[in-house]
């Protein structure tokens, strides 16, 4: 008995909502820009400078006592948290320290550390630092900056390709629904405020991957069915490759869910904000893929008069392949 | 149906080499010492200790040795992202070259008077002129002293600009100048920093140039950012002056042409010297930590033939007369000259520790930065957390790799099995490709390689999804299987290239760990290509002729 994530011939009609799915979405990039406007994004040290300091110990971590420690010192904002994480040992407390970055400093010297980590060890004698990072203002701006930019660059290279392969419509769709799932993706991170590093920035673009990914297998298959049945409805014909096509979309959304999962549970707290940014932009994207993308077309509208032009095998330009 | 025989053997030889390059890194460490031995041994000339014959036992040297690179954040180790202070040459120049300027006019003295320098903000060169009416004959005499520069872009372009302020005549290098000489700055203060790392000799440090002005410095192994700072952050301008007196006073006037320092190891003791020095640090030729006569740490140094002279020649003209030994503005120590010191070299004393003299021995030997760095960025990863974040990947990649197999058994049944075939062969070719062209594997790249599990399957299940289409349309299961991979084709290209898209872009514009990660992701979508379109129609075909089967379940 094989496992069916979708019955073999489905019939979903996926415009039928299409007011409120496409109205959610418009909600939700809408929340977004306000989130961000209001709430901001909890920027790390990569865009926003400062130091961060990870402590381990032996010792249960007192996020109370640490600040005590170190509020005698005058650097400014300090955030003390403690890190939980599954796969650490049942001795094994961590806890990450960030401090604002330093009037007219552009990285913190060593002797402020120094006197963080002397402070620390005042209270904690078995406490250890694995890791201390410091960015300072100038680098962190153009972080920023370059973050953007490869947001940028990368939806209009897949703009420009899928415009080349497909039609522009296809082209502004599948670009109108990678923004929506990029958009929304940064808008969890600020509505709950999660650390938003250069990290997130890469699983941004991956989602952006992704994403493209899904969207153009329906494009594809659109494609090739518009030769096929020429005279039919585009949005019948939306509804039909999409459901040609669910079943692969389903299939590949799961195992990419599953090696996601498996990285955010076992895959250590360095990366988990990386692997949480990746893993609900796959589920949106899955979503944009069916609900945003070909609204876009379908609003669009596509000339399909000159059809008959071609030779009848659409998309088959890389299909003679033997091995 | 079945693919020619050359070409299931070209196929199957890349297989199979992907798996050689790719075992290595099993056996990580065993491997490693064996390079480092090899290495060693090839430096010695062939001469080997019973260690390294040890170690280089350890993996036989007919199998392939390259390994992935382990990332900062997985090996440990420091990072430091450094700005060259380019300006500070400038000023340097300007003041070298108000000698030439000075003489110059006083050659002219009769149409443009005395000549006087005035104040100036650093890299700027103001001269008065005595006699204002002279002023034409003046900037024409300075701008005959401008060298062109020879540039790329600067054809036709002088060093040096000269402007008019009143009776003033103001010098400063030009634009053309000031990017060749930012270029040789840059360029040279990336030499020595390689110079110094390489002196305390770690493994494989990163040393590159990045964007105009600044230089990223990534050493494997060592304690922390500080103690690499501490190396390359020092200048290390060595200067021999001559002594002009010896204050208290932090206030006191040094008197023109001289400068006021104060003592390194001295509280409250400065010393009046003369700017000009003797002899500087770019005339040595060799620095080593050694002992005084008693028995203090210090450094031995031996000057060039040039310097040997100068310095011969100053010390017979000055004996009795105390002189100083400057290190970054502070007076290391100021002895008395006992005799004339005619054979270059000679010994500097201070209250150094055993350290600190083999300290200053290694920045002495590597040579003076041309300016001063500061540091944008500085990370240090203990070499715990890196072993940390190793074994919670490789943990999440082994268990990712299982998941997503029985999720494609339970799917796809013998068909998944065969998936689950080309799924191990990619892994191990996205591994080899890694070792052959010497990538570094980062903690976001692991997460790469597990995401390229997840994703590697699509192009198997946008195949696989098509069969069953062409089976449900009633074809036979040969035709069904060619049909399903030709069908696919043009989607898997489609949602392939706009990946790899991503991934450039991320190489170029991105740093550190994301490029680390668009890498890893790069490879993996190559390789889960040729791994889906290739290595998988092989095997299938292959099963096919085998069994003939009647009918087939997708």
């Amino acid at each position: 008995m094989r496992l069916r994530l979708a019955p073999e011939k489905t019939n979903i009609d996926f415009f039928s909502l299409q007011y409120i799915t496409f109205g959610a979405s418009i909600v939700a990039v809408l929340l977004t820009f306000l989130s961000v406007a209001t709430l901001g994004l909890n920027f790390g040290i990569d865009f926003r400078g400062g130091t961060t300091i990870r402590t381990e110990s032996t010792q249960a971590v007192d996020v109370g006592v640490y600040r005590e420690a170190l509020s005698s010192l005058g650097l400014g904002d300090v955030s003390i948290t403690e890190v939980f994480d599954p796969v650490f040992r049942a001795d094994q407390h961590v806890a990450m320290i960030r401090i604002q970055a330093q009037e007219g400093l552009e990285a913190v010297t060593p002797e402020i550390i120094e006197r963080v980590e002397t402070a620390l060890r005042a209270v904690d004698p078995v406490i250890t630092f694995p890791s201390v990072e410091s960015v300072g203002p100038k680098v962190s701006s153009e972080l920023i900056w370059s973050a953007a930019l490869a947001v940028a660059a990368g939806s209009l290279g897949i703009l420009f390709y899928v415009w080349i392969r497909f039609e522009w419509q296809f082209a502004v769709g599948t670009v109108a629904a990678l923004l929506h799932d990029v958009i929304v993706t940064v808008g969890v991170f600020s509505v709950f405020q999660l650390k938003f590093d250069l990290t997130i920035v890469a699983a941004l673009l991956t989602i952006l991957g992704y994403s493209v990914n899904d969207t153009v297998v329906i494009f594809d298959r659109l494609r090739e069915n518009l030769v096929k049945y020429k005279t039919m409805p585009l949005r019948d014909l939306m509804n039909l490759s999409a459901n040609e096509t669910l079943s692969r979309t389903l299939m590949t959304a799961s195992t990419t869910l599953i090696a996601l999962t498996v990285l955010l549970i076992f895959g250590g707290d360095v990366i988990r904000g990386f692997v949480f940014a990746m893993l609900f932009g796959v589920f949106v994207g899955t979503y944009s893929t069916l609900y945003v993308a070909k609204n876009i077309v379908l609003f669009l509208g596509l000339d399909r008069s000159d059809k008959s032009k071609t030779d009848g095998k659409p998309g088959n330009e890389f299909a003679n392949i033997d091995a | 149906m079945q693919s020619p025989l050359w070409k299931r053997i070209l196929i199957w030889a890349v297989c199979a080499l992907g798996l050689a390059y790719a075992i290595p890194n099993l056996f990580y460490t065993p491997v490693e010492q064996h390079n480092d031995a090899s290495k060693a041994i090839a430096v010695a000339g062939g001469v080997a200790t019973p260690e390294q014959e040890a170690a280089l036992a350890l993996w036989p040297s007919w199998m392939p040795s390259s390994l992935v690179n382990l990332g900062l954040d997985l090996r440990g180790g420091a990072h430091l992202l450094a700005e060259v202070q380019v300006a500070d040459v400038y000023k340097d120049r300007i003041d070298g070259f108000w000698p030439q300027v000075r003489d110059a006019l006083r050659a002219e003295r009769d149409t443009v008077g005395n000549v006087r320098r005035e104040p100036s903000d650093p890299g700027v060169l103001k001269v008065k002129i005595g006699t204002p009416a002279g002023m034409a004959k003046a900037v024409e005499v300075v701008k005959a002293l401008a060298q062109p520069v020879v540039t790329l872009t600067g054809v036709g372009q002088t060093d040096i600009e000269v402007a008019v302020e009143g009776d003033t005549i103001v010098v400063q290098l030009s634009a053309a100048e000031r990017a060749a000489t930012d270029s040789r700055t840059v360029q040279q203060s990336l030499e020595i920093i390689r110079r110094r790392v390489d002196e305390v000799g770690t493994r494989e440090p990163t040393i590159q140039r990045q964007g105009t002005d600044r230089i990223l410095i990534q050493v494997p192994g060592i304690g922390s950012a500080a103690e690499l700072k501490a190396l390359i952050g020092t200048t290390a301008r060595l200067t021999f002056n001559p002594v002009r007196g010896r204050t208290t006073d932090a206030t006191a006037d040094a008197g023109a042409r001289n400068v006021l320092l104060p003592s390194s190891n001295e509280e409250g003791t400065f010393y009046i010297i003369e700017q000009t020095a003797v002899v500087t640090g770019e005339e040595l030729v060799d620095a080593q930590p050694a002992f005084d006569q008693n028995g203090r740490p210090a450094v031995n140094f031996r000057f060039n033939p040039s310097g040997a002279r100068a310095f011969g020649e100053y010390t017979a003209a000055n004996i009795g007369q105390p002189f100083a030994i400057v290190l970054d503005d502070e007076v290391i120590s100021a002895p008395t000259i006992q005799s004339a010191i005619p054979g270059g070299s000679g010994i500097i004393t201070g209250n150094f520790t055993v350290e600190e003299s083999t300290e200053l021995a290694v920045l002495l030997r590597a040579g003076a930065l041309p300016a001063e760095l500061t540091f944008l960025e500085e990370r240090t990863i203990g070499p715990e957390l890196g072993q940390d974040s190793i074994d919670a990947g490789r943990l999440a990649g082994i268990i990712g790799m299982i998941a997503v197999a029985a999720f494609m058994i339970a799917c796809y049944g013998w068909f998944g099995v065969m998936a689950n075939f080309a799924l191990a062969i990619n892994i191990a070719l996205l591994f080899a490709i890694l070792s052959v062209i010497g990538a570094t594997l980062t903690l976001p790249g692991i997460a790469g390689i597990v995401l390229t599990m997840g994703m590697a399957v699509d192009a198997n299940v946008l195949i696989y999804e098509r069969i069953r289409e062409e089976l449900r349309a009633g074809r036979g299961p040969s035709r069904s299987i060619e049909l399903g991979f030709e069908k696919a084709f043009s989607a898997i290209t489609d949602s392939n290239v706009t990946a790899i898209l991503t991934a450039i872009i991320m190489f170029v514009i991105g740093s550190g760990p994301v490029r680390g990660f668009a890498v890893t992701l790069g490879i993996g979508i190559i390789t889960s290509m040729f791994t889906a379109v290739y290595v998988t129609r092989l095997i299938i075909m292959t099963w096919m002729a085998y069994r003939r089967p009647k009918s087939i379940v997708v």
